[in-house]
């Protein structure tokens, strides 16, 4: 049990296997309420895979994730939506046959604040309307094209009213303009006082808006700072040096 | 939720209501069996809604509590000179609770895997009830004329049947309406679309599911009972058949799945295609092929039924049809 | 407890498993290829049951004859079913399928009942007995079980050793992989589907050697090619075979200690858990 009230969640050696893989080996770090921690790594590194363990969509082979100072390991995730952790997918995952505000609605109604139909549906309108979705609210959600989905992905989680947003590549496929746009969102998100951990392969945007970066490798941490001291990390300019386009945009974001 | 401000629920439960009123006003008995078999289709078929349309788990096997809940009332009118209205009442109870028991472990299974054990349970009881001899093994229970004299005869007492029919259509209807519109049946439609993230968005997909798959076996087993009661003989083959179970099916997808009024739909024209073919001397022996057809149809082209189709057509449709 | 007689009846009941594993294994061949649980099984067997019954009696041939008609009649039915029920929906969820193939299942048993009436019909064969103590071999037994393997044999060969065969395979591994690698899966597909029905047609005819049956008997076997399937993995026909002679030992030793009544009891309680503690079958792979 962590004694520190400022620390929202604490990862503490958690390792996943599955079969003879290793996915996570022995990963550790905490993070602070209202920060926003990076979390990248090569592919395969282990990032959804941690996600998932954090959320409880599969228990860690071993360690414990203490969450706002209750140890919550193995817990499933839905006790862990309503404890307020909220995460989006990697790959979008709408509830197609529903209406854009029914997704939405689902999760002001089962998150954190457990809320009635009635007062979910005016979370849901208000978050719609901050995601920039007010107008598609009648469709269904599996009509959205990706970059909708992508907000509606993350419209979803936040109508739960989380203290802890974990976002799953929330970037990715999604032009300079729609990244701009939802880099916006992301902070605004933390000015509401939520804690975001987002994977992110786009480097110069998970360095922008990040305060902290963790760094995993096959399955380790290999390093932790500020996003210039991970920049400047030999190991993990090393990490990278299979894929030189990361490699050298490292090597530009140090300069 | 303003129940007063449901217009369409008042529609829906006024239409059945003036139908079902017919046979009552006329008098007329043929009239009365035919709505009582529209009656029990409906309650069947929206029963099965609710957990395949809703839910997203398709109950192959769901006549299963139709049969536990004519089975339970006949044994405890027959044996133990229970009223109809108390022994209904018991048969749905027994019928919930095997739900909940067979719902917990069979609920976890996905897709084709528990549309293949609601058979196997469907088949494990008929087997298993046709050895059962305290309700008479494989040749089943019959009720001697004196039952029906403590309703003031035969007459009175199928009537009553009716009546009870009714009253469970018009519920049935309600239930399925409240689940709907509840923030409940949001959960079970979150299921239905994505389990897994139905779950980390905070939903707990097993006591939603139970739940949802108890109340869909409640009705089916006080519409058992019921009919079996106006019947007056019950066998295993006719009170766990599978068939009929599948034409529930058929009646859902017909009328659209996952909307209150479609299974309504469904079973009403199936009901009435189905005595129109039985009944005409050209097609009596080819009803069951002309059903089969109109199924394969209805999957191949029309997969969201009627109501479906209809609220596909227009937002306005969308926004008047539950 | 009578020894010889659990031999006899256990005998008797791994012949019979033969021929039930032949008609499962046309069940998970279909699922394993397309994900498909086929509906119209019972029905289909039942109607290998009546091409035979009705080669004997109408055209007055051997009944075994029968057998080579309702191999050709069940792979060119079975393809017919595909185009015209199954194709259009094969991407979509199992609900679809499910309710697609029963709808032919409703349309066989409907024009069934109007051409066969549900008046129950036998084949009188006498092939003679074979007997050694209470042990007594029905010749018309041997022989199911000796054209069963031989099927069975044919085909582990055709899916093995042929061309066809083995996109048969491609395609179940990895239907897309294998449309990549330029396999015709239309066909493929189709083609398995005639092979899975014509299986059922063979095991029907079999059992029409043995039974006397109706056109609603295929329900009994189409139910207990479902508890085979479940018990050697969905899609893996080497299980079904072995998961039909567990199935049909396990009857005939069962029917010794228990009443036959309970036997099918006993089979569905059975199929349900292994549903849900093994889904994978009891030789899947986990």
């Amino acid at each position: 049990m962590t004694t520190d009230t400022s620390v929202i969640l604490d990862i503490q050696d958690v390792s996943k296997r599955f079969g003879g893989l290793l996915a996570l080996d022995r990963v550790s770090f905490g993070i602070e309420k209202g920060e926003i921690l990076g979390l990248i790594g090569p592919n395969g590194a282990g990032k959804t895979t941690l996600f998932n363990a954090i959320n409880g969509v599969y228990p860690p082979t071993e360690g414990h994730v203490i969450f706002q100072g209750q140890d919550v390991t193995g817990l499933p995730s839905f006790k862990l939506a309503r404890m307020g952790m909220a995460r989006t997918h990697q790959v979008v995952r709408p509830l197609s046959e529903l209406s854009v505000r029914e997704n939405v609605t689902v999760g002001a109604c089962f998150g954190r604040e457990n809320l009635s139909l009635d007062q979910a549906g005016r979370v849901a309108d208000e978050v719609l309307a901050f995601v920039g979705l007010a107008e598609r609210r009648e469709m269904l959600a599996g009509k959205l094209n990706v970059a909708q989905k992508k907000r509606l992905e993350l419209a979803r989680a936040l109508a739960a009213r989380p203290t802890l947003l974990l976002l799953d590549e929330v970037l990715a496929g999604l032009n300079p303009h729609e990244v701009a746009g939802m880099l916006d969102v992301i902070r605004q998100i933390r000015e509401q006082g939520v804690t975001i951990i987002m994977i992110e392969h786009l480097m110069h945007a998970v360095m922008n808006v990040s305060d902290r970066v963790v760094v995993l490798n096959y399955g380790a941490k290999i390093a932790e700072g500020t996003p210039t001291a991970v920049s400047n990390n030999q190991q993990v300019i090393e990490a990278y040096l299979g894929d030189p386009k990361v490699a050298r945009q490292f090597l530009e974001e140090a300069e | 939720m303003n129940l007063w401000k449901q217009p369409f629920l008042w529609a829906t439960l006024l239409v059945i209501l003036v139908f079902a009123l017919i046979p009552i006003v006329t008098g007329s008995a043929a009239l009365r069996e035919d709505w009582l078999l529209i009656l029990l289709y409906l309650v069947l078929a929206s029963s099965i809604n609710i957990i395949m349309g809703y839910t997203g788990y398709v109950s192959f096997g769901h006549i299963v509590y139709f049969g536990i809940g004519g089975y339970v009332a006949f044994f405890l009118i027959q044996q133990a000179g229970m009223h109809l209205v108390f022994a209904t009442l018991i048969g749905g109870l027994v019928a919930v609770l095997i739900a909940v028991l067979i719902g917990m472990p069979v609920l976890r299974l996905r897709g084709a895997y528990f549309a293949l054990a609601t058979i196997g349970i469907n088949e494990a009881m008929r087997n298993f009830v046709a050895n059962f001899e305290p309700f008479g093994g494989s040749v089943g229970m019959f009720f001697n004329y004196e039952v029906y004299t403590a309703y003031g005869g035969a007459k009175d007492a199928l009537w009553l049947a009716y009546y009870g029919m009714v009253v469970v259509a018009l519920a049935v209807v309600a239930t399925s309406f409240f689940v709907k519109k509840s923030k409940f049946g949001l959960g079970l439609m979150a299921i239905r679309e994505d389990q897994d993230v139905a779950q980390v968005l905070g939903i707990d997909p097993a006591r939603h599911k139970v739940t949802a798959y108890a109340i869909s076996a409640f009705f089916p087993a006080l519409a058992g009972a019921l009919f079996f009661f106006k019947n007056g003989v019950i066998e295993p083959g006719p009170a766990f058949l599978l068939h009929r179970s599948i034409e529930g099916l058929v009646m859902v997808m017909l009328g659209g799945y996952g909307t209150v009024l479609g299974p309504i739909v469904g079973a009403f024209v199936y009901e009435r295609l189905r005595s129109f073919l039985i009944t005409n001397p050209t097609f009596s022996s080819f009803h069951l092929f002309i059903a089969g057809l109109l199924l394969l149809l209805i999957v191949l082209f029309v997969t969201a039924g009627v109501v479906g189709w209809l609220r596909q057509k227009s937002p306005t449709l969308r926004r008047v049809l539950e | 407890m009578n020894i010889e007689a659990l031999l006899a009846s256990s005998i008797d009941g791994l012949m019979l498993g033969f021929v039930y594993g032949l008609a499962a294994m046309g069940l998970t061949l279909i699922f394993g290829v397309m994900k498909v649980i086929n509906l119209g099984h019972g029905p289909i067997i039942a109607l290998g049951m009546f091409i035979v019954y009705l080669v004997a009696t109408q055209l007055g041939l051997n009944p075994y004859l029968g057998l080579v008609i309702a191999l050709l009649l069940g792979l060119a039915f079975g393809i017919v079913v595909y185009f015209l029920a199954v194709h259009r929906v094969i991407n979509a969820p199992e609900l679809t399928t499910l309710l697609a193939t029963f709808s032919v299942n409703l349309m066989i048993i409907g024009v069934g009942t109007v051409v066969f009436t549900t008046t129950p019909r036998a084949l009188a064969i006498d092939l003679g007995t074979w007997q050694s103590g209470v042990i007594t071999v029905l010749g018309t037994k041997a022989v199911a079980v000796v054209i069963a393997v031989i099927v069975t044999g044919a085909l582990y060969a055709f899916l093995y050793r042929t061309r066809v065969g083995k996109s048969i395979r491609a395609v179940a591994n990895n239907r897309a992989a294998a449309e990549l690698m330029g396999i015709n899966s239309t066909w493929v597909l189709a083609l398995s589907f005639g092979i899975g029905t014509m299986l059922a047609m063979i095991s029907g005819g079999l059992l029409a050697t043995l039974f006397s049956f109706t056109i609603l008997s295929g329900g009994i076997y189409e139910l207990k090619s479902f508890v085979i399937v479940v018990l050697g993995g969905l899609g893996n026909p080497t299980g079904a075979l072995v998961g039909g002679i567990v199935l049909g030992l396990l009857e005939g030793i069962t029917t010794i200690f228990i009443p036959v009544g309970w036997v099918p009891v006993i089979e569905y309680v059975v199929f349900v858990l292994i549903i849900l503690v093994r889904p994978t079958g009891l030789l899947g792979a986990r």
